[in-house]
């Protein structure tokens, strides 16, 4: 497998940051992933140190005390080199369901109007696509999906809403993603996904990881209301299967 | 049990902070300024990432219903118990039916009670720290409780500090951030060689700066940031990260606070000053 030239630095006293080079491609987050994988199977004790992934890079946040930069970049540079000998972590494909209905998706028929697709071609078009979780942040749960169409790039709302409802499914140039709760957000709105994102009630909060795929599938309001009470009270059954990159 | 009669401004349950969930983007919370709050702790012989209460701006009236130890740090505030006033950093016993009150701020922002053995409030994904809506509240309201246990006796090694203060400090030191070898020479210059104030925006996400640097156009992939991260704006506003920050960014990360510099940072205000200095 070729190997990319990583850049490795200090990101404080506390962590360190990997950097692949800047762009965005499968090919880079596999090879983040297979080198996360052998770290947190090979190298570093993971109830101390938090490994975050996101596009071209990873930290590594060590709380308890100072980084050795000089020795840990020497050591990672290594692993790096050996870290195709463990098999990578399983990665899934997540279906999750979708209401694009007008009462949910308040954009989308702004949204199918300056995209020149009629509303069922752009659910369509949404749904068809197997998206990539580049990254997790901004709020607990909130994914950044990469691999959205030209065909359904839009530029973000300019002005943002104050109060973006939890579950609202949004488009914003290259991303699609799901609002894991209520919060101020400039997406456009195009649906709402019944499934919670986060759960801080469950040992694994977010069922969803860095380099997992989601796939989208659109469901009548009825269906809706039914897998938001499964939701609820914790019986809704995920559609979750192994991934192989 | 203690009971809130006035919660005041902004007042959170936190601790040492929730660990182990930034992959998922679950920001650290805890002690804003842990300089502070882990020294209460010691002083209690608690647990140094035991919960206590972040007191800000404006403090609580609250009533104790069971004997227990407290102690203040932080901020300079008047406090009475019982209307006798309190110092920071001192170990006062508490009877059932006490009263503590806060009243005018003086120097600081935040002021944190302990108490003997850390607040009892529940434990979500490995932590107390409030953080809404992961926790059920974002701060305290009136006529609440918040759950601690009882102490009856507590002989405390050192019954009072003479704390090496830092209210008045306004110097922040800071290591380079990421970002950093992307300023231009005049973006350095007024990063390091001016006084900047704190602007209206500012909390336990985001402390922002009133005066603004040259911008940039430097386009980056998200990536992560951690409490103390500096970020640049493309208009060149600076905005300083603090414990319920975002755990992602797509901006430039110029600088990073050491620990002690994000507790002198905890305790800045609208209008205070701040300048930075590299380490």
């Amino acid at each position: 497998m070729s190997k990319y030239p990583l850049s490795i630095r200090p990101f404080g006293v506390h962590a360190i940051l990997v950097e692949w080079p800047n762009e965005v491609q499968e090919a880079i987050l596999d090879d983040i992933i297979q080198f996360t994988s052998y770290l947190e199977s090979n190298c570093l004790i993971v109830n101390k140190w938090e490994i975050v992934p996101a596009y071209n890079s990873v930290t590594l946040v060590l709380r308890e005390q100072p980084i050795d930069f000089d020795k840990l970049k020497q050591r990672l540079g290594q692993w790096y080199q050996e870290s195709d000998s463990v098999a990578a972590r399983q990665r899934y494909l997540w279906r999750l369901p979708v209401c694009y209905d007008i009462e949910f998706g308040i954009d989308i028929n702004e949204v199918s109007e300056k995209l020149q697709l009629s509303v069922s071609e752009l659910i369509q078009e949404h749904t068809s696509n197997v998206y990539t979780v580049y990254g997790i942040g901004f709020l607990p749960g909130f994914m950044y999906l990469g691999g959205v169409p030209s065909r359904l790039e839009i530029p973000r709302k300019s002005a943002p809403r104050l109060n973006v409802q939890k579950g609202s499914v949004g488009l914003a140039s290259k991303q699609t993603g799901i609002y894991p709760q209520e919060s101020p957000g400039g997406w456009n709105i195009i649906g709402n996904c019944p499934v919670s994102m986060f759960n801080p009630k469950n040992d694994e909060p977010c069922f969803v990881s860095v380099g997992d795929k989601v796939q989208f599938f659109g469901i009548e309001k009825a269906t809706y209301d039914l897998h938001k009470i499964e939701n609820e009270v914790g019986i809704y059954k995920l559609d979750k299967t192994e991934w192989d990159a | 049990m203690l009971k809130v009669l006035k919660s005041g401004f902004y007042t959170t349950i936190q601790d040492g902070g929730r660990l182990g969930y930034l992959n998922k983007g679950v920001p650290v919370s805890g002690f804003m300024d842990s300089f502070s709050a882990e020294k209460l702790n010691l002083l209690l012989d608690n647990d140094t990432r035991a919960a206590v209460m972040e007191i800000t701006m404006t403090g609580p009236t609250l009533e104790f219903e069971e004997e227990t130890y407290i102690c203040l740090g932080g901020a300079d505030i008047s406090v009475t118990l019982n209307n006798n006033p309190i110092k920071n950093y001192k170990v006062y016993k508490i009877e059932q039916g006490d009263i503590l009150s806060y009243g005018r701020l003086k120097v600081g922002f935040r002021n944190y009670l302990a108490v003997k053995g850390g607040f009892q409030t529940a434990e979500i994904l490995g932590s107390r720290s409030w953080y809404y809506p992961l926790t059920p509240k974002s701060h305290l309201k009136d006529r609440t409780e918040v759950d601690y246990l009882s102490c009856t006796s507590y002989d405390p090694k050192i019954s009072e500090w003479q704390v090496d203060y830092f209210l008045d400090e306004s110097v922040l030191e800071v290591a380079r951030g990421p970002e950093f070898e992307f300023l231009s020479d005049r973006q350095l210059e007024s990063l390091f060689s001016k006084e900047f104030t704190i602007a209206k925006d500012y909390n336990r996400m985001a402390y922002q700066i009133e005066q603004k640097i040259e911008g940039h156009k430097i386009s980056m992939l998200t990536s992560a940031t951690l409490p103390g991260t500096v970020q640049l704006t493309p208009s060149g506003k600076i905005i300083i990260l603090m414990k319920d920050g975002q755990t992602t960014g797509g901006y430039p990360r110029l600088l990073q606070l050491s620990d002690k510099a994000i507790s002198i940072l905890a305790q800045k205000k609208y209008g205070d000053a701040i300048s930075f200095k590299l380490i």
